[in-house]
Parts: C-alpha cells; sequence; structure tokens
C-alpha cells in the first residue's frame, strides 16, 4: 500500500477544467517526478495535496486514511509538506518567523502570562537547519526578501524539512539555483530517500528528473498521460508522453542535446 | 581583502541602536526622535508647553486618539484598513450613554453596550471584508456612513447628557493624579504591545499583511483572523468612545468625525506598513504622541482647528511618502 495516493482528482476553476481523473501515489522512500508542459496542472495538483485548492471529485489517502476534510494545517501536521513553486514566503518577516510559520513554540512569559512566542528556540533551530543544508545566508535575523533568490528557496526548503516530514512535495525547488546549489538539493532529495521519506519533484530539468527519481508521472492536460518506471524509460519516452504525439522526434532531439 | 558582495559591513553606532531598539521593542527610533524635536520645538515656542499639567493634558487627549491608532496597527499590519474608526467611536459613545441615561440602566452595562457596539460594527465588517468579498476600504467606507447614521438615528440627532456618576469616572476620575483614560490608555497598550510582538496571534496578523497566501499555506485560517481583527478594532474603537464620551460627560453622534485620519495617520508614522507586513504598537502610540503634542502646541499657538486637520493631513501624506521612500531607497541599493 503505497504512503500517500491520489485518484480520479478533478478540478475546474470556473469553466476552465485543469484537471480530468489525475492519478498518482508516493511511497516511503520513493521519489517520484511529476512532470509535463506549462498548464498540464502540476502545481494545481500538489496543492490540492496541501489543502490549498479543494479537488471538485476524487480521493486523497495518506496511510490509506482520506485526508479530503483536513484543512492545510492539519495536513501539514500530519507530514505533508511543500516547497511552492512561489515560495510563499512572508518577505518582510525574518527567516526563523517564515520556517516557523504556524507552528511557533511558546512558553510563558515570567512564569504567568501565556502564549510568549519562544523567538530565542526559534532563531537556534532556524541556524541549524540552515546549517545542516549547508546554505550560505549572511544572517538569519533579516526579512527574508532581502535574500537572494537562491537564498530563498534555500529557506523555502528548510521550512519543508524542519518538521520531520513523511511527503516532501518540491515544485521547482532548483529554479533559482545556480549549478552546485542544483546539485545539493538533488544530494538532499537522495538522503531524504534514504531516510524513508516520500519526495514528489516537479522539474522542468528532465535530466535531474532522470537522475534522482525512481518513478515518473506525466501530466498532460490534466490527465495522467504516463507512469513510468525511471530505470526501464528514457528521456525519449517521457518527451513523448509530456507533448503527446507528432513532433516529439524534434522535441526529444532538442531535450538530449540541451 | 576585497570586500565581498554578501560581507557584512559592521553598522555604524546609529544602524545598531535602530536594529536594537527595532529587535527589542519593535519600536522606528526616528519617530522617538521626531516626538522629541517636536517637544523641543514646542517648548521654545510656548511658555506653557513643559508642564506637569500640560503633559497629563496632552496624554488625556492622546489616550482616545492612541487606542484608535493601536486599532488602526492591527487592521493595517494585517494589510486590511478600517475607514470606519471615527464613526463607529461616535456611535459606541452614543449607544452606551443612551442604554446608561435614556434606559436608566447601570453603568457597567452602558459600557458594554458601547465596546459591543463597536465590537459588532467591526464583525459585520470582518465578514463582509472576508465572506462577500467586497474590498476593505469599500466595506469599512460605507461603515463610515452607516455608523455615523445609526448614531444620529439613536440620539434623535441631539447630544445626550447627564452621565451617572460612574461613566464619569472613566473620563475625568484621578486616581494618583493620573486621569482614567490615561491608565485604560496605558493598560491597553501594554495587552496590545504583548499581543501583536510577542504571540502567535501577533505573528499570524502580520504575516497575513506581509503574504496571505504564505500564511495560508502555513495553515493560518485567514478569514477568521481578519473576521477577528476587524471585530478587535472596532471594539478599541468602542472604547475609545466611551473614553471621549466620559471626558466630555455626553454622548455625541457627531464625536469621533475624521479621527480615523489621525488614527491611520499616528500607526503609519509609527511604522506600520500602509500595505501590511509591518507593525508597532509602541510605534502607534509614539505616532499618537506625536500627533498629540502637534495638536497641543497648535493648540497653545491658538491655531485655528480647520488648519490643524489641515496639518494631520500633510502629515499623513508625509509619512507615508518617508516610508515608501525609505523602501524604494532600500530596493535600490
Ligand atoms: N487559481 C487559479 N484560477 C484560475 N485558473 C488557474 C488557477 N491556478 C491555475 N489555473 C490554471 O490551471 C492550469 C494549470 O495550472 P498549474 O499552475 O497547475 O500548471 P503547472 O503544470 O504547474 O504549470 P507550470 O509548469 O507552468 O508551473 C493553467 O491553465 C492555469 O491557468
Ligand atoms: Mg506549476
Amino acid at each position: 500500500m503505497s504512503l500517500l495516493v491520489l485518484s480520479n482528482i478533478s478540478k475546474s476553476f470556473g469553466p476552465v477544467n485543469v484537471l480530468h481523473h489525475a492519478n498518482m501515489s508516493v511511497d516511503a522512500g520513493e521519489v517520484v517526478g511529476l512532470v509535463g508542459d506549462n498548464g498540464a496542472g502540476k502545481s494545481t495538483l500538489m496543492k490540492i495535496i496541501t489543502g490549498i485548492y479543494k479537488a471538485d471529485a476524487g480521493d486523497i489517502t495518506l496511510d490509506g486514511q482520506s485526508i479530503l476534510h483536513l484543512d492545510p494545517g492539519e495536513r501539514r501536521a500530519m507530514g505533508i509538506e511543500m516547497i511552492y513553486q512561489d515560495l510563499a514566503l512572508a518577505k518582510q518577516q525574518d527567516v526563523a518567523s517564515n520556517i516557523f510559520l504556524g507552528r511557533e513554540p511558546v512558553k510563558s512569559f515570567l512564569g504567568i502570562i501565556p502564549g510568549m512566542v519562544d523567538k530565542r528556540t526559534m532563531d537556534r533551530k532556524a541556524q541549524e537547519m540552515i546549517d545542516r543544508l549547508g546554505a550560505n545566508l549572511p544572517a538569519i535575523n533579516r526579512p527574508v526578501g532581502t535574500f537572494s533568490g537562491g537564498q530563498q528557496q534555500t529557506i523555502a526548503i528548510a521550512r519543508a524539512l524542519t518538521f520531520d516530514p513523511r511527503v516532501v512535495i518540491m515544485d521547482e525547488p532548483t529554479a533559482a539555483l545556480a549549478v552546485r546549489e542544483v546539485q545539493s538539493v538533488l544530494d538532499l532529495i537522495r538522503q531524504l530517500k534514504k531516510q524513508g521519506i516520500a519526495v514528489i519533484l516537479i522539474s522542468h530539468r528532465l535530466n535531474d528528473v532522470l537522475s534522482v527519481t525512481d518513478r515518473i508521472v506525466v501530466l498532460r492536460h490534466g490527465r495522467t498521460e504516463a507512469n513510468l518506471t525511471t530505470s526501464q524509460t528514457t528521456m525519449t519516452k517521457v518527451v513523448s508522453a509530456i507533448v503527446g504525439g507528432d513532433d516529439m522526434e524534434a522535441a526529444a532531439a532538442h531535450e538530449s542535446a540541451g | 581583502m576585497s570586500p565581498q558582495p554578501n560581507a557584512v559591513t559592521k553598522p555604524g553606532l546609529w544602524r545598531r541602536a535602530q536594529i536594537k531598539s527595532e529587535e527589542r521593542l519593535h519600536v522606528r527610533l526616528e519617530s522617538l526622535l521626531v516626538l522629541i524635536g517636536l517637544g523641543v520645538i514646542m517648548s521654545f515656542l510656548s511658555p506653557y508647553f513643559l508642564s506637569v499639567s500640560n503633559f497629563l493634558n496632552i496624554l488625556l487627549a492622546t489616550s482616545t486618539i492612541g487606542v484608535l491608532a493601536i486599532a488602526a496597527t492591527f487592521v493595517l499590519g494585517s494589510g486590511g484598513l478600517d475607514l470606519s474608526l471615527g464613526s463607529v467611536m461616535g456611535l459606541s459613545g452614543v449607544a452606551g450613554a443612551f442604554v446608561a441615561v435614556n434606559l436608566g440602566l447601570p453603568s457597567a452595562l452602558g459600557v458594554a453596550a458601547g465596546i459591543g457596539a463597536g465590537a459588532a460594527a467591526g464583525y459585520i465588517n470582518g465578514k463582509l471584508v472576508t465572506r462577500a468579498f467586497v474590498p476593505a476600504f469599500i466595506v469599512t467606507l460605507g461603515m463610515m456612513g452607516l455608523a455615523r447614521g445609526l448614531a444620529l438615528v439613536i440620539s434623535d440627532g441631539r447630544v445626550i447628557y447627564g452621565l451617572p456618576s460612574a461613566l464619569l469616572y472613566l473620563g475625568q476620575g484621578r486616581p494618583f493624579g493620573i486621569p482614567m483614560p490615561v491608565i485604560i490608555f496605558f493598560t491597553v497598550v501594554l495587552i496590545t504591545h504583548y499581543i501583536l510582538a510577542f504571540t502567535r496571534f501577533g505573528r499570524y496578523t502580520l504575516a497575513i499583511g506581509d503574504n496571505e497566501n504564505a500564511a495560508r499555506t502555513a495553515g493560518i485560517d485567514v478569514a477568521t483572523h481578519r473576521v477577528i481583527l476587524y471585530t478587535l478594532s472596532g471594539g478599541l474603537a468602542g472604547l475609545a468612545g466611551m473614553l471621549f464620551m466620559a471626558r466630555i460627560n455626553s454622548g455625541d453622534p457627531t464625536a469621533g468625525i475624521s479621527y480615523e485620519l489621525t488614527a491611520i495617520t499616528a500607526a503609519i508614522i509609527g511604522g506600520t506598513n500602509l500595505f501590511g507586513g509591518r507593525g508597532s504598537i509602541l510605534g502607534a502610540v509614539i505616532g499618537a504622541l506625536i500627533m498629540g503634542v502637534l495638536q497641543n502646541g497648535l493648540n497653545l499657538l491658538a491655531v485655528q482647528s480647520y488648519y490643524q486637520i489641515m496639518a494631520i493631513g500633510a502629515v499623513l501624506i508625509f509619512a507615508v511618502f518617508i516610508d515608501q521612500y525609505q523602501i524604494r531607497k532600500a530596493a535600490d541599493t
């Protein structure tokens, strides 16, 4: 039984049908790539998992239990974390505030007044997490918006990993990263896999996807077009599933060359 | 050694003081300097300015605006806007006086009615903004008219005189020589500062104003939080209405006209971001004191009140200009 299962997910925004009976699953310790053209519905499908969007039809189960009735906070508490394509960071708040947003540790002030956020503990743990990721931030007590795009991406990654996740969804986590940082994210994914964490990776860099995943799910116009075992597939097959048909030869040649 | 792009240059003394004050007290040092500078100027211009009784006067006059500025700070900090503060304050004063005078009910019920009316108006604002998706600007502009009109309806367009003595004490009592409104104001400051700066509720408020989407992905119930904030804002406007009513010894349906202008100005001078994500209660207090000193000074110099309203409007535009200028400068470098 898979850890996380999406079955027959459909979703439309007003008149626009974005997802049609999409299916996919991921196991503990498995890395699944989710690929597809721009607008194929990848981000939408993932936001349905985290509860930001509601599916019109279909079911989502974690450990065989439906999680549809849970709100985003409760799904997070069950160990579903996501690194959003737009990062979803509060730019005027500092690093620890972002990493701990919604889950701040609290203590009591002077031992009597409850509910004081324990900022010192937050800062310490945030620094530990940043160090563990081998990231290079000048200081963590600065507004997140003052960091570079790549540094912000690291902060979003740190947020997803701080609370012992079971499933980590990464929507284009390497889009803003330099070559070396891309490699460290790929290494990180392998590390998560070893720890038994399920990873869903969305990326347009097919070489990365082929090198790090166990399976590749292809989404095309909101339908699951293919579900390929990475060790038994090729770039050409993936690309042809993405573009679907006609000019696949040319597109595949282009991808391999690039 | 060549400087790296990200190398941390050691900040100067002024910059360090700025950072410390922002981290520890959540106060912008510049606003404090403006307040002190204004005080120095006033004490040169008027021999009456520097006296204990005048200071208490300023605090007394500031307590109403200060409470409204705190309300404005919460709402603006969350990326919202409450233009109905002044009208709701007027409605609350009338509601409180109506219950205590016309209905002859106990003073405590009058206070409850006043604050309750404010909170109810705020709750309606919040529901309309979050559930009916009407922009806050329009909702609270509409509420500005609704609340003012209702105040006039309840009071039949007349001022309600003759408050019971228990209510009067709220505005005119002086335990230990300190005016009651000032004591209540400081109590509210302590509580709300704690909430905004140190609790989850406060962090969520600023996070929502910063990036609503980020707050949502973090599992925060944004709509409910906003409703609570608008209700809090209305309740605080109600409290301001009670303080004002008790101070002038009457429920005046025209009380608080254009006070939202002063309150929002005070909040922004105090470092609250007009577009949300940043806000400080102590900053708002300093902002309110700046407005209080300004008005007090203009009063001592016998400047007509029409000019005072103009001065407040100009200060608001100037404060936002400075804020935006600094943001653009920070983005450039
Ligand atoms: N909130 C929304 N309202 C209306 N339409 C939306 C919304 N979010 C997404 N869509 C539409 O749904 C479709 C799928 O979008 P989605 O972001 O899921 O694509 P994607 O596969 O992640 O693309 P990309 O590779 O560009 O990130 C697009 O046509 C998009 O315009
Ligand atoms: Mg996307």
